[in-house]
């Protein structure tokens, strides 16, 4: 690889940086050697974020020195100099939706000085996208792009200004399975070309598949730096959160087949999505849903919840048949769920934990449409403090919470009316090692209080926990697997290689 | 810049199947260029519509007074799309119209007159209308952008304080004894047409040429679009802001000016109510109240379907107690089509 000797491509050393009373990072650095992929993880809020800022240039550190090449970094108005440095994928998306994918590539650069070509632009354009190998054409409006054709757009932006270290963001939190094998391809590419990259994530396994060294950081501090192949598993799980902790062990649960059903679909269908689906769930039972992106999965789990009006089939909850693409009918059946996107259909962030999490429940907490606010407050409590929410108290806004507290406000929102039925999807998406247990680990508590679920994701680790997953294909249930199934078993019936 | 390659012969990047070929591009454009004339096969229409009901609307005489007629509003529009498109708002340009004109004035004019007794040179009138305008824009930018207050209480704020203002120093009287300055391009005329047809052909020119093919006029769009990513790209967002609203502003009070010209006086409401209309010829011209959509000529097609609508009314003897009734209920069905035929939620 390299020798020790070789000044690194990127060193930020004894970086402190405050906000206010809070210290995002105290004493942190970080080295990356010349052409390596570099791992870095943490629990949110432990300044991974912060540290991304100031080696983009976007922030300046309070004491401490970046360099790339051995070279002091350039000062922070010079946007043009950082850039050629250091290139990064965001986690937020940079690409502006309502111009052409042309345009955004070369966003305040369009000529070189006088009126635009446009014909020259798409031209240039698209030899950059062929050149990174991106198959979009430049004509077309970056908002009718995916998620993925819009991240390779954003590596193509960032390699174009000829910086050889690119920061990756959490890129694959928003890919699946496919897309992400895609991104790894092209990051091992990348590496091949001798590009330096520093890759963030909360999925280890994926530090694993594509990193040679990782950096640690806790509560701002940098806790430990190694090659990967020299840390387990366990141990790097233990340097995060500061405890020895395996990953998140199932519980062992016997459901009878004898328990009452509590939600069923019958022949739900909705075009383009998922056809004829046939699904019941038992009390006290969890049930997974696998599939790739396009498999259907969370359209399904969107029509059992209403939040999508299939075009026929039935929706039953507790024997009740309820009317499609209706929320609160569905939630009055004793249905409560967990949307896929939070910050879209999760809460509301300026209202705080308490309001948040009793909303559906607000009925219940006064008479004649009043809410008193003692009686919300207690609920709010007991609700924090069964989920473990890391909270100044129920009154404070759910903006202000990191995203695995926020997610764990949704949670107790969807247990709130103590459903008989819960519908959960990705729940642990972008949250951290922790907050993923608590939230798991509150699915298994409603199960084993007779409550039966789904549990839609895209993470086989959390699909541990279901007593039995189906696997969707292009819209259908193609395979059943009892507890006990092996990764490849799932991923070959995921990707349509063992359709059987 | 250094080369890297990362095409590997096995590994297509992205959807191909999703992607078109290369060349396909053109098609993506032009679906573009075909949203912006969206409007014309409507304006055909209604010129159609116009000759069947009165064939006095065809003749040039009609045609140029439609033009003249919409010159004000169409500036205005001008102005207000430029900063939807920037992904902001100005509800105070309709009061500009007003203000700037009518201090203008009274600063060159007499006491006597209504004036504020200053006498300054009278030739220095325009020149003061036109940079109050700029001052209201800059005025509007400072609490905009450097105290980040919200775009649309500001100017509402200004609206009325400008509207207050006006009324105040004019005593609530309308402003007659106008100098010839003032009066010159609102009826002046330049080649057979009306001087303030020129001028906003070329206002219109020199904002589409901006807007489409020039980095600072580019950088409008992706500021409405997402000015994060504009400013990560290396825009200098808040300087592109800054003008935004002092040529709207200047934009504004030219409007003024041509109204006064063309009314031969500074109503003491002069502009009043417009800012209406101003926002529905946008967005009926497709541009989207979020900003970082829409085009100019879009914009201008907007105002022409509105002044041809407005022309119509007139000819065919709707009676004037009820014509604003149809005209805002025109607005709305023009607003519904629009939805339909770009096929997406209004913003």
């Amino acid at each position: 690889m390299m020798s020790p000797s070789a000044i690194p491509a990127v060193e930020a050393r004894n970086i402190t940086k405050r906000f206010g009373a809070t210290t995002a990072l105290a004493d942190a650095g970080i080295v990356i050697a010349e052409g390596e992929t570099h791992a870095l993880v943490g629990r949110n809020g432990a300044g991974k974020s912060t540290l991304v800022s100031i080696l983009t240039g976007l922030q300046r550190p309070d004491t401490g020195e970046v360099r790339f090449a051995g070279q002091l970094a350039p000062p922070l108005a010079d946007r043009d100099g950082w850039r050629r440095q250091v290139a990064c994928v965001y986690q937020k998306s940079t690409i502006i939706p309502t111009l052409s994918v042309a345009e955004n590539l070369f966003l305040n650069r369009q000529s070189a000085g006088g009126p635009i070509n446009w014909r020259s632009l798409r031209s240039r354009a698209n030899e950059l996208l062929d050149q990174y190998g991106v198959a979009v054409d430049a004509g077309r409006m970056a908002g009718d792009l995916d998620v993925e054709q819009r991240q390779l757009l954003e590596i193509a932006r960032a390699l174009s200004f000829g910086a050889r270290f690119i920061i990756l963001d959490e890129p694959t939190a928003q890919l699946d399975g496919p897309a992400i094998e895609r991104l790894f391809d092209r990051m091992r590419a990348l590496r091949e070309q001798g590009v330096t990259m520093m890759f963030i994530s909360h999925h280890l396994e994926e530090v694993y598949r594509v990193c040679q060294s990782v950096t640690v950081f806790r509560d701002a501090r940098h806790v430990l730096t190694s090659a990967v192949d020299d840390l387990p598993h366990d141990e790097l799980v233990a340097a995060m959160t500061g405890e020895a902790a395996a990953g998140y062990q199932a519980r062992a649960r016997t459901t009878s087949t004898a328990a009452p059903t509590v939600l069923t679909a019958e022949k739900l269908t909705m075009a383009g999505r998922f056809q004829e689906v046939d699904l019941t769930v038992r009390a006290g039972e969890i049930v997974g849903i696998a599939g790739s992106g396009s498999s259907g999965k969370v359209g399904l789990a969107e029509a059992l919840v209403g939040l999508r009006v299939p075009d026929s089939g039935t929706v039953t909850v507790n024997g009740t048949r309820t009317r499609p693409g209706d929320v609160a009918s569905a939630l009055r059946a004793g249905l409560g769920f967990v949307p896929q996107d939070r910050h879209k259909e999760g809460f509301v962030p300026l209202l705080s934990i308490g309001e948040n999490a009793t909303m559906p429940i607000a009925h219940k907490l006064g008479r004649f449409g009043a809410v008193s606010p003692s009686r919300r407050r207690a609920r709010a409590e007991k609700m924090i403090e069964d989920l473990a929410i890391k909270t100044t108290g129920p009154a404070q806004p759910v903006q202000d919470l990191s995203g695995g507290n926020a997610q764990k406000v949704v949670m107790a929102r969807a247990l709130a009316d103590d459903p008989t039925a819960l519908v959960v999807i990705d729940p642990t998406a972008g949250v951290d090692v922790r907050a993923k247990q608590a939230l798991l680990g509150a699915v298994e508590d409603a199960a084993e209080r007779g409550a039966g679920a789904v549990l839609v994701s895209d993470e086989l680790d959390d699909l541990r926990i279901c007593d039995r997953v189906v696997v969707m294909f292009h819209g259908r249930i193609v395979k059943e697997v009892p507890r006990g199934w092996a990764d490849a078993e799932l991923v070959a019936v995921m990707e349509g290689v063992d359709a059987r | 810049m250094t080369e890297t390659t990362v095409a590997s012969p096995g590994s297509p990047g992205g959807s191909p199947d999703k992607a078109p070929p290369p060349g396909g591009g053109h098609n993506g454009l032009g679906l573009a260029r075909f949203r912006d004339l969206a409007l014309v096969p409507a304006i055909l229409v209604l010129i159609v519509v116009g000759a069947l009901i009165e064939p006095a609307f065809l003749s040039a005489d009609n045609l140029t007074n439609v033009l003249q007629q919409q010159t004000e509003l169409s500036l205005l529009v001008l102005a207000e799309a430029i900063i939807l498109i920037a992904g902001k708002f100005d509800l105070s340009l309709e009061s500009t119209v007003g203000l700037a004109p009518a201090l203008g004035v009274a600063l060159v004019i007499p006491a006597a007159s209504n004036g504020l007794g200053t006498d300054l040179p009278v030739a220095l009138g325009v020149p003061i209308c036109l940079l109050i305008g700029m001052l209201v824009g800059a005025f509007n930018a400072l609490l905009i952008l450097r105290f980040k207050l919200s775009a649309f209480i500001v100017t509402l704020g200004m609206l009325i304080v400008l509207r207050g203002l006006q009324i105040g120093f004019t005593g609530g009287q309308n402003l007659f004894a106008l100098p010839e300055s003032f009066l010159y391009l609102g009826n002046a005329r330049w080649l057979g047409l009306p001087a303030s047809v020129w001028i906003c052909a070329v206002a219109y020119a020199a904002g589409i040429v901006t807007l489409g093919y020039f980095r600072h006029g580019r950088a409008v769009y992706a500021i409405g679009g997402n000015a994060d990513a504009a400013r990560a790209a290396g825009v200098r967002t808040d300087r592109v802001m800054w003008t935004v609203f002092v040529v709207a502003g200047l934009l504004a009070a030219l409007a003024g000016l041509l109204m006064t010209g063309r009314l031969g006086s500074v109503a003491a409401a002069q502009g009043d109510g417009m800012i209406f209309t101003v926002f529905a010829a946008a967005v009926i011209g497709g541009i989207s109240l979020d900003g970082g959509k829409g085009t100019l000529f879009g914009a201008l097609c907007g105002v022409l379907v509105l002044g041809l609508i407005n022309n119509i009314l007139t000819l065919a003897g709707v009676s004037a107690q009820w014509i604003q009734a149809i005209y805002g209920g025109i607005i709305l069905i023009a607003l519904m089509l629009a939805r339909l035929t770009t096929g997406k939620a209004q913003d």
